[in-house]
């Protein structure tokens, strides 16, 4: 069985490979036959090891060589598969089985399906990595490398410079929290000697006790590097840019997989953030802050990938609360369900924005909900799973046990900002749904839309809606042993709280449908003038993150480039030169060829000679 | 004999190549591609029949695989003393193949005076060869010095002019008057390391062996450390004494960049590893911070300069100096684990800038221009050159799985232990990196196009050496333990020479584990 293992990203790999060496020659079906195929085989692969798994629940390690082996410095290429990575494991590669599937129809007919396939191949294929890793500069390999996919993909559609920039953005942004992990790493290996990560978690606490300083910096590190990767506060401005990129992108990078690789990380090395009281608390704190921030800002988005993406934001938020409040199995059963209704939600709005021959601006479109059924019965059960509808939706079931185990830890705050999110999420999700579906079509574009035809167009959609209901809920992840059990506390307030919540989501969306439909015209003029404005224009710009790093950071910075850029440190060296020269022109001057000359100078040479001596005796 | 037929190998090519010039263009490539060829195949066949394996602890036994020595002008005790250790033979490895892909990218891109160009481009190799063969530190200075000239005829004969005008005489004078002027200075702390031995003794000698151990005063020391120091790092180039570089770079004809990014500012930290350490260890330890901070400032004013840049070569050129603000950190940090990083890292900047190096020739080929503002939406247009160039930059900016990352992050958590600040900041440089690295996609490739026709494909020659350099910047990147065994004796040498008592306790009970 061991076997199996590797499998599930060599064959990505191998099809990254087949794709990037053909050299044009493969058509648009053959990339994406060959594309889908090799994600598909390893979700095959992945189904054994689950099926293997669920039989007999053990950690398995192959380790296919040694990396590096210098002194202790001793990383192999070595894979690690317990539930956590399983759980993680079955998302991407059944979710990015389903993906792969739908882009075959969104792409059709663009140029260059081979690059598109090859990079979400290796996307995969690091995805998978990351996960598997038993080491983390394994992990920290595949954490680079989709990255670097994700950069490649935003990038896609090159001969716009503006995507080519957004891309640009993510890649230096989640490199900035990289470095921070990068350093975590240097620390965590002089201090315990190793990066294997089972002999971390074991050294770490013969070494530390809790809250000691060194492992609260070195959490505060890994921290770093989770927040850029999960686009959370204050490393999250990349994200709602990202979405240049191809809608199926979105779902697999920016809202299924990658950006839930922070969650991962805390999840994966919770031993050390169990020491670190301190940090932990401080993850809770920035997911409560952002999943606030983010929630605020998808209310005055006008493009429907834009309420998407802080919508994912502020769902990670909900993630890194959960880790905050102790409740990783929380956190990583609502990165479960959020992927199976986020990318729902990402792949209707595809479905629309190629069915309205790419319009994504909700000003311009609405009066869809006929044309496109499935479009819309997909954000009908992705919308109520991401504002939780009660008892019905996957979303219901994991926001609220993140929800009460926060209660169960104490955390009264970090409950109240879930509260008033899950309230926001209501609102801007009904508004999205009221805006692209309902009313009037408001441009040729949506007038004139066409249904997607076809089983990539179908078979994702309908398998992911299936999902974000409840049935999705009854896949349980199986945590037990790797992460700590679950807070336990009364049944009673537990119900309490859950009615609590459905009343909070519900009235979300009753105040929701009351603005949108009934109140529109007041909303408007609220909107376009005075208080009103400048707040939808703040909150449109997602609080002003990206203007202050712009001032403060980036135009600094190129403002020393441009002062530099000639060599300063050169020129000066520059100035032997010039001296060089100076003298040569002094010098040959006295070569006037005059005897005269030669003789007063000589006269006057002797003399001065004679004076020194002179007066120096 | 095999050391002396490496050295004289590419000589004699040379000298061949020149003379069958009048039989047309095609044979003196042959000629040169051959003979490198056979350099790199002997070097192998070295690597192959010899033991470079960790010798044993406290062993006083030589550390060299293989010597030759004979006497040349005994009065002075000069011999031509030659000797190889593994990390003389990775870079002797690695010359042999720059030298056949310098070879193989000027196929078209010479057309004037075939025979002597290649006669210049295989002299330069003899001499870095000579470089790492040598220790006679008469004759390190002689190889050291005679590789200059035939770069000088390789950059004012062969060059382009650049952008400002710069003039590509000027620029070779430059590179000329820089390492000549820094060369005097390692003359100067050789003729002093000499008369040192000589008060000591006696006697004359200019014997690697011998020179190490005479016993100087402190300050003294620390005066002929500096003069290596700085003949070194105008070679590696360490910032402030950089100004070169940029302008060889981008005057230079590909193969010129090639040999000077590959292998070139390599002999620079050859040079810091074999003789500035070993024989100045107390002075190079309380020198350390200093060099290192050298580092750290080279890293960041190379990445901010190269995103300055509007030609691409300069660009790179700018690259190379912030990656060898790693090697120099690396070498003073003087763990295993570091100065292995730093071989790891010569070696994947070697390949790297080599490849960035190839593609811009490639482009300046198809657009006839360096200026990346003319450049732009070049991704439809290029076929398979943008392809590569994204991996190269990927390379450069470190991206884990390649040779790059491996020999960035050995350098670092390598150096973590001895100077934690030092690595935290020009961990820093990493976002850097990425900032030019991805600015050049962005320039060159990204944006919108600004002709449609589309540029002739890479041909089976460009191609074959991309691909190459790509498969080798991979397998080091994911597979460099034979390359770290290879070079982990001579490493551990410095180590143990460079002396740091704490740290060569860490060694040793690593070696008994």
């Amino acid at each position: 069985m061991s076997f199996l293992l590797p499998l599930t990203f060599l064959l990505p790999l191998a099809g990254t490979l087949l794709l990037s060496l053909s050299r044009g020659r493969l058509g648009e079906r053959a990339s994406a036959a060959i594309g889908t195929a090799s994600v598909g085989l390893s979700a095959l692969a992945t189904a054994a090891l689950i099926a293997g798994y669920l039989e007999a629940p053990e950690r398995q390690v192959v380790t296919l060589w040694t990396w590096v082996s210098v002194g202790d410095f001793q990383p192999t290429l070595g894979l690690a598969l317990d539930g956590l990575s399983l759980t993680l494991l079955g998302v991407i590669t059944g979710v990015g089985l389903l993906i792969h599937l739908f882009a075959a129809w969104y792409m059709r007919g663009e140029s260059g399906i081979t690059r598109f396939y090859a990079y979400m191949n290796l996307f995969v294929f690091s995805m998978v990595l990351l996960v598997l890793g038993d080491n983390l500069l394994l992990l920290f390999l595949g954490w680079e490398g989709v990255g670097l996919c994700s950069y490649l993909l935003i990038g896609y559609y090159y001969r716009t410079a503006a995507n080519g920039w957004a891309a640009f953005k993510a890649f230096i942004v989640t490199r900035v929290g990289d470095v921070f992990l990068a350093i975590g790493l240097f620390l965590l290996f002089r201090e315990l000697g190793t990066l294997n990560i089972a002999q971390l978690l074991e050294r770490a606490p013969q070494l530390w006790a809790e809250g000691a300083p060194t492992v609260e910096l070195a959490a505060l590190l890994l921290l770093g590097g989770a927040l850029g990767k999960s686009a959370q506060l204050p490393l999250h401005t990349w994200l709602a840019d990202a979405m240049a990129g191809p809608t199926p992108v979105s779902a697999l990078i920016h809202a299924a997989t990658m950006v839930t690789a922070g969650v991962y990380l805390i999840a994966r090395m919770h031993e050390l953030f169990l020491l670190a009281p301190d940090v932990l608390l401080l993850t809770g704190v920035i997911g409560a802050l952002t999943l606030l921030a983010a929630g605020f800002a998808a209310l005055a988005q006008t493009d429907i990938k834009r309420v998407l993406a802080y919508s994912t934001m502020s769902q990670i938020g909900y993630m890194f609360l959960a880790l905050g409040a102790g409740a990783f199995d929380a956190a990583i059963f609502h990165l479960m369900t959020h992927a199976f209704f986020k990318a729902l939600l990402f792949l209707s709005a595809g479905a629309v924005i190629v069915s309205c021959h790419h319009e994504q601006d909700m000003r311009r479109l609405g009066g869809l909900w006929r044309k496109l059924p499935l479009a819309y019965a997909g954000f009908v059960v992705g919308g109520a799973a991401l504002a939780a509808l009660p008892l019905v939706t996957a979303g219901f079931y994991s926001k609220d046990e993140i929800l009460w185990q926060a209660l169960a830890a104490g955390h009264g705050g970090l409950l109240v900002a879930g509260l008033v999110g899950a309230f926001l999420t209501s609102i801007y999700t009904l508004r999205l749904i009221i805006k692209t579906f309902h009313g009037e079509a408001k441009s040729d574009n949506a007038r004139h839309a066409e249904a997607g035809q076809g089983l990539a167009h179908g078979v994702p959609l309908i398998v992911l809606m299936v999902l974000s209901t409840f049935l999705g809920a009854w896949l349980t992840p199986p945590l037990a042993g790797v992460l700590p059990d679950p807070h336990e506390g009364s049944a009673g307030w537990h119900t309490a709280l859950e009615i609590v919540a459905s009343l909070v989501a519900l009235g979300g969306l009753a105040l929701a449908a009351w603005l949108f439909l009934r109140r529109r015209k007041w909303l408007a003029e609220q909107t376009s003038q005075g208080w009103g404005a400048r707040l939808w224009r703040w909150w449109h710009h997602a609080w002003g993150f990206d203007t202050a790093y712009d001032r403060g950071l980036v135009r600094p910075y190129w403002r020393t480039v441009h002062a530099l850029r000639s060599d300063r440190v050169d020129g000066l060296f520059g100035l032997v030169a010039i001296m060089v020269r100076m003298t040569h022109l002094g010098l040959s001057w006295t070569q006037t060829g005059k005897l005269r000359f030669y003789g007063l100078s000589m006269v006057g040479g002797a003399t001065l000679v004679i004076l020194v001596l002179a007066l120096v005796r | 004999m095999t050391l002396v037929g490496l050295i004289v190998i590419p000589f004699l090519g040379g000298l061949l190549c020149w003379l069958a010039e009048r039989r047309g263009d095609r044979l003196p490539r042959w000629i040169a591609l051959g003979t490198m060829a056979l350099e790199l195949l002997l070097t192998l066949g070295v690597w192959l029949s010899h033991d470079f394996s960790l010798p044993s602890p406290g062993g006083e036994a030589s550390t060299w695989a293989m010597e030759w020595r004979v006497p040349w002008i005994p009065r002075f005790g000069i011999e031509v003393h030659l000797a190889l250790d593994g990390l003389s033979l990775v870079l002797i490895a690695l010359t042999g193949f720059l030298g056949m892909l310098a070879v193989l990218c000027s196929w078209r891109e010479i057309v004037r005076r075939v025979g002597f160009f290649h006669l210049n481009l295989l002299w330069i190799l003899g001499g870095v060869v000579g470089v790492f063969l040598a220790i006679d530190l008469f004759l390190f200075f002689f190889f050291w010095e005679m590789m200059l000239v035939p770069m000088y005829f390789l950059i004012a004969l062969w060059g382009h002019s650049g952008s400002e005008g710069r003039t590509r005489i000027r620029a070779a004078t430059k590179f000329f008057i820089y390492t000549q002027a820094s060369g005097l200075l390692m003359l100067v702390s050789i003729l002093g390391l000499v008369f040192a031995h000589h008060a000591a003794t006696g006697e004359y000698s200019f014997s690697y062996d011998a020179l190490r151990d005479v016993t100087l005063s402190e300050p003294v020391a620390m005066w002929l450390m500096l003069g290596f120091f700085i003949a070194f790092a105008v070679k590696l180039p360490v910032v402030p004494l950089h100004g070169w570089l940029p302008d060889a770079h981008a005057q230079a004809p590909t193969a010129g960049s090639v040999d000077l990014a590959g292998i070139l500012l390599k002999t620079a930290a050859y040079g810091m590893l074999r003789f500035a350490l070993p024989f100045f260890p107390e002075a190079s330890q309380a020198f350390a911070p200093v060099a290192m901070a050298l580092g750290v400032v080279g890293i960041f004013y190379g990445a901010v300069l190269a995103c300055g840049q509007n030609d691409i070569k300069r660009l790179v050129a700018y690259t190379s100096i912030s990656h060898m603000g790693f090697v120099l950190i690396g070498i003073y940090a003087g763990t295993s684990l570091a100065l292995q990083g730093v071989v790891m890292l010569m070696v994947a900047h070697a390949f790297s800038a080599a490849g960035l190096f190839i593609l811009s020739g490639q482009l300046y080929e198809r657009l006839h221009t360096r200026d990346m503002r003319e450049m732009g939406g070049l991704w439809g247009r290029a076929g398979g050159l943008s392809g590569f160039t994204l991996c190269f930059v990927a390379a450069s900016l470190g991206l884990p799985g390649t040779a790059n990352f491996l020999g960035e992050f050995m350098v670092l958590f390598g150096s973590f232990s001895v100077a934690p600040w030092t690595v935290v900041i020009a961990s820093g440089g990493l976002v850097l990196a990425a900032v030019y690295s991805l600015l050049l996609m962005q320039r060159v490739h990204f944006g919108p196009p600004k002709d449609s026709a589309p540029l002739a494909d890479l041909d089976g020659r460009e191609y074959g050496m991309l691909l190459g350099l790509l498969a080798l910047v991979l397998l080091f990147g994911l597979y460099p333990q034979p390359l770290l065994d290879t070079t982990g004796a001579a490493m551990s040498e410095v180590q143990r020479l460079f002396g740091n008592t704490e740290l060569l306790d860490a060694t040793l009970t690593w070696e008994a584990s």
